[in-house]
């Protein structure tokens, strides 16, 4: 892709403004601003369907490249006490978890177009502190004994500017009988000096090349407790400066920072008397277990000085950080919905969608709830290509589009919470300020099933597409405007459709969508998988959400015991589920299989004949088969589906209209966290739990809801232009839920 | 994942079914088979590259390595899915078996 581009929000109200950045290696690009109906490129579908708005961005732009740099640190700015350091000693606790990749940095004063400074660095899996005279001239002291993955240390250097001395300790926290991973070195160096320089001090990385040079030595790993002096410290001096800067330190101590300060932030505190704090870029993760953790607390805010330590890799991104390319105010008369910037040039093309929302108090009677959350937890996933799973999980070869052969190679355009760092830890945090390749109209995804292939934003345009064709007024909001909003967003509206996968919910969405059902609100579910995650939004930092994989759930990756609190809010993490709330709490089902190869259809049970049901199955045969069609795997039901337990929360008077079960292929196994033993016949052709149940039922306050149960639903609703059962069911409930006629039981 | 499963002579059955019906409910012998097929380690896993969107395909394979390029092998190209499976499922078998389908 020579062209790609990012916007600054996911959404605005008529009147606000949009910047978009734009990443062009060809000499001009045109954008043009559209409204997204529907993004499926596949030719048994509607196709793709899209209409440009004339709008004063609709022009052609020069283009010009714009890269990412990623790889997190800390920055503190230089200053005098960083500055004239003659003698000095470093150290830190470390867990190095890729020793051998490289020349790593964990704490660099470095200027590299003279070679002037120091950097305690991991050099060929050991440590090692690396010298330059400022004339040109490096030298490397190792203490020559490799480090282990995942084991603390702690490790030190010091420079003598009388004796030209450097001293090295590399010091275990465990020993292991016959490893020798334990190392002193002392040698007097054959530089003259340590040059000065004024560059900022780095944990994590240093810069190479001149100006501003590039990110280098990205550290993958945690540090704790790093700390500067001013002199040749004695090894006793190191132990006391662990804890706290003694008095006895205070003027020899340059800086002493501590980690679990400000968890929540980006803010790094220096607790010495010079107060040199700093920051972190490309948000490292924070509250994370600590050298001294002892497994008496699992919360970080419970024991702070446990969780010390942040967690570096080399792959970490938040903000591209791009030049605004051009911006677009949205106009008082553009009606909500579904919009993308779409950037031309010859055959490169890329779509960044947003969202308009309506003017506040021109609200509509219906919104579609853009489950933009979701997005972000998957934005540019590479489970095709990082692991060999997804053909297991699909049953069929893993298809890649242009976007996921780039995400392949590009690495610095950062992972999704499905993915593991280069180190192999979990991506806890996922950022919007960076093109996310896979939430676009026309992307294939490898999870979408047999046919059309769609996943997430691109399957959620079925949704769209329906609706525009039916003809209905609608408004567009999204999960954040959820978040920030609460209720206030929702009040307005008759009738919420979500997304067809509606999966991670922070607390402030959740209770909005509950309270939203209290007053009487309906809420017709048209996917599946839905609010099963809790997630956090950073408190300052706007784009950026938090996942912990905690305990159970179908999880790529899992969070290390005693980690399972968000470094952004200090709440709990993991499934919803496991803190009271299950989906059926909120929808009547909840997560209970997967599979991602075809779907199946859905049989009426008898609670459809319910009087309370008969507005569903109007024009609806008895025995008639629902949804035996469809572009996500040729049926209605299917992907990840959603089952009615009244154990987790599915309300008594809940009515189980139709079900899938036993329609499905083995490939669909019953989610994990349903395992407390497990048997065989876990599959969909013996498994009772593999199955989507569409249920409907009444709310307090005169509302109700309704659920498909099932990704793949929004997939059939175009089946033979729009005239199917599918299409009618999703109708019939749609018509009756804007009448604003209570449901009385 | 890998499997402890070996293909043998005995699985000649699961041949016929795949090319009948490369995607889809399968019997529990051939499932067995591709679980083992499927399970390919991701280093030279082999993909699918949509050349023509929902029109052309040709096989890749991944590197198991990040950042490379998947391998595109430009030497066969499909119009059909089906079609594509069905060769995959023929290499993997040989590699397997030592045997052509």
């Amino acid at each position: 892709m020579k062209i790609t581009g990012y916007a600054d929000k996911i959404s605005a109200r008529p009147g606000e403004t949009l910047q978009f950045m734009v990443n062009c290696e060809r000499p001009r690009y045109r954008a043009d601003i559209v409204r997204l109906v529907c993004g499926d490129l596949n030719p048994e579908g509607p196709g793709i369907r899209e209409h440009v708005v004339p709008t004063p961005a609709n022009k052609s732009y020069k283009g010009r490249s714009q890269t990412i740099e990623s790889g997190s640190y800390v920055l503190i700015q230089n200053s005098p006490p960083l500055q004239d350091l003659k003698s000095f000693t470093v150290q830190a606790m470390l867990w190095p978890t890729t020793p051998d990749k490289g020349t790593q940095a964990i704490a660099s004063k470095w200027q590299d177009r003279r070679r002037s400074g120091f950097a305690l660095v991991i050099q060929a899996g050991r440590l090692a502190l690396q010298l330059g005279d400022g004339r040109g001239n490096v030298e490397v002291v190792s203490t020559n004994k490799q480090l282990l993955a995942r084991q603390w240390y702690f490790v030190a250097a010091s420079y003598d500017a009388e004796t030209r001395r450097v001293t090295l300790y590399q010091e275990p926290q465990t020993d292991y009988p016959t490893v020798a991973d334990a190392g002193r070195a002392r040698k007097k160096t054959q530089l003259e000096r340590v040059g000065s320089n004024q560059s900022a001090l780095m944990f994590g990385a240093l810069r190479a090349g001149s100006g501003r040079g590039r990110l280098d030595q990205k550290f993958n790993g945690k540090i704790d407790s790093p700390r500067l002096a001013n002199r040749v410290l004695e090894r006793a001096e190191m132990e006391q400066l662990k804890r706290s800067v003694p008095a006895q330190l205070q003027q020899s101590v340059v800086g002493a920072w501590d980690f679990s300060r400000d968890i929540s932030s980006t803010r790094v505190t220096d607790t010495s008397p010079n107060r040199l704090h700093g920051e972190t870029i490309n948000m490292p993760a924070r509250g994370m277990k600590g050298h001294n953790w002892n497994g008496g607390s699992m919360d970080w805010k419970q024991t702070p000085e446990q969780y010390g330590a942040i967690h570096f890799h080399d792959d970490d991104v938040y903000d591209a950080g791009w030049e605004v390319d051009f911006s677009l105010t949205v106009p008082a008369d553009l009606k909500s919905g579904l919009y993308a910037a779409r950037l031309r040039s010859g055959s490169e093309e890329d779509y960044i969608p947003f969202v308009v929302k309506p003017a506040k108090g021109k609200e509509k009677k219906l919104a579609f709830l853009l489950p933009t959350a979701s997005y972000m937890a998957y934005a540019n996933e590479h489970m095709a290509t990082n692991a060999g799973l997804i053909e297991l999980l699909s049953g069929r070869l893993a298809p890649l589009d242009k976007n996921s052969l780039f995400l392949n190679e590009h690495r610095e355009y950062g992972g999704s919470c499905y993915d593991s760092h280069s180190d192999g830890s979990g991506v806890c945090y996922s950022s919007r300020l960076r093109p996310i390749l896979n939430m676009r109209p026309k992307h294939i995804s490898a999870l979408g099933g047999d046919g059309s292939s769609l996943w997430q934003f691109n399957a959620d345009t079925h949704i769209t597409d329906w609706l525009e064709t039916k003809g209905y007024d609608f408004d567009v909001i999204t999960d954040e405007d959820l978040h920030y909003e609460g209720l206030a967003l929702l009040k307005p509206y008759q009738v919420i459709l979500s997304g067809t996968h509606p999966e991670y919910h922070s607390l402030q969405m959740w209770d909005a969508m509950k309270a939203y059902q209290h007053q009487g609100g309906r809420l017709m579910y048209m996917g599946a998988n839905g609010w099963y995650w809790r997630v956090a939004f950073h408190p300052d930092c706007p784009g950026l959400m938090e996942v912990r994989r905690n305990e159970g759930g179908i999880r790529t990756w899992a969070a290390d015991p005693g980690e399972y609190y968000h470094s952004f809010t200090g709440e709990y993490g993991g499934l919803w589920r496991n803190q009271g709330r299950a989906p059926q709490v909120m929808l009547g089902t909840g997560f209970s299989a997967q599979g991602f190869d075809i779907s199946a259809p859905y049989h009426r049970l008898p609670d459809s004949f319910d009087a309370r049901a008969a507005f569903i199955f109007a024009g609806i045969g008895k025995d008639e088969v629902i949804g035996d069609f469809g572009l996500i795997g040729g049926g209605a039901a299917g992907l990840e589906i959603d089952r009615a337990d009244e154990r987790l929360g599915t309300p008594p008077h809940t009515l189980v209209l139709a079900t899938s079960q036993g329609g499905h292929t083995d490939i669909y196994l019953v989610v994990c966290e349903e395992l407390l033993v497990t048997t065989p016949g876990l599959g969909g052709t013996e498994n009772e739990l593999v199955r989507a149940d569409m249920v409907f039922y009444e709310t307090q306050g005169g509302g109700a809801v309704w659920s498909s149960s099932s990704i793949a639903w929004a997939g059939s609703l175009s089946h033979n232009q729009y005239d199917n059962n599918v299409s009618r069911i999703t109708h019939n409930v749609l018509e009756r839920f804007l009448d604003p006629a209570p449901f009385v039981r | 994942m890998h499997t402890v499963y070996k293909i043998s002579a005995d699985d000649q059955a699961a041949v016929e079914e795949f090319n009948a019906k490369p995607i889809g409910h399968h019997s529990p012998a051939l499932q067995r088979v591709l679980n083992v097929i499927r399970g390919q380690p991701v280093r030279d896993k082999y993909v699918l590259i949509c050349t023509k969107p929902h029109k052309e395909w040709t096989l890749g394979q991944l590197t198991g390595e990040r950042g490379q390029p998947v391998r595109i092998l430009k030497d066969q190209v499909f119009t059909s899915v089906a079609d594509a499976e069905r060769e995959i499922f023929r290499r993997r078998w040989g590699l397997h078996t030592g045997e052509k389908s």
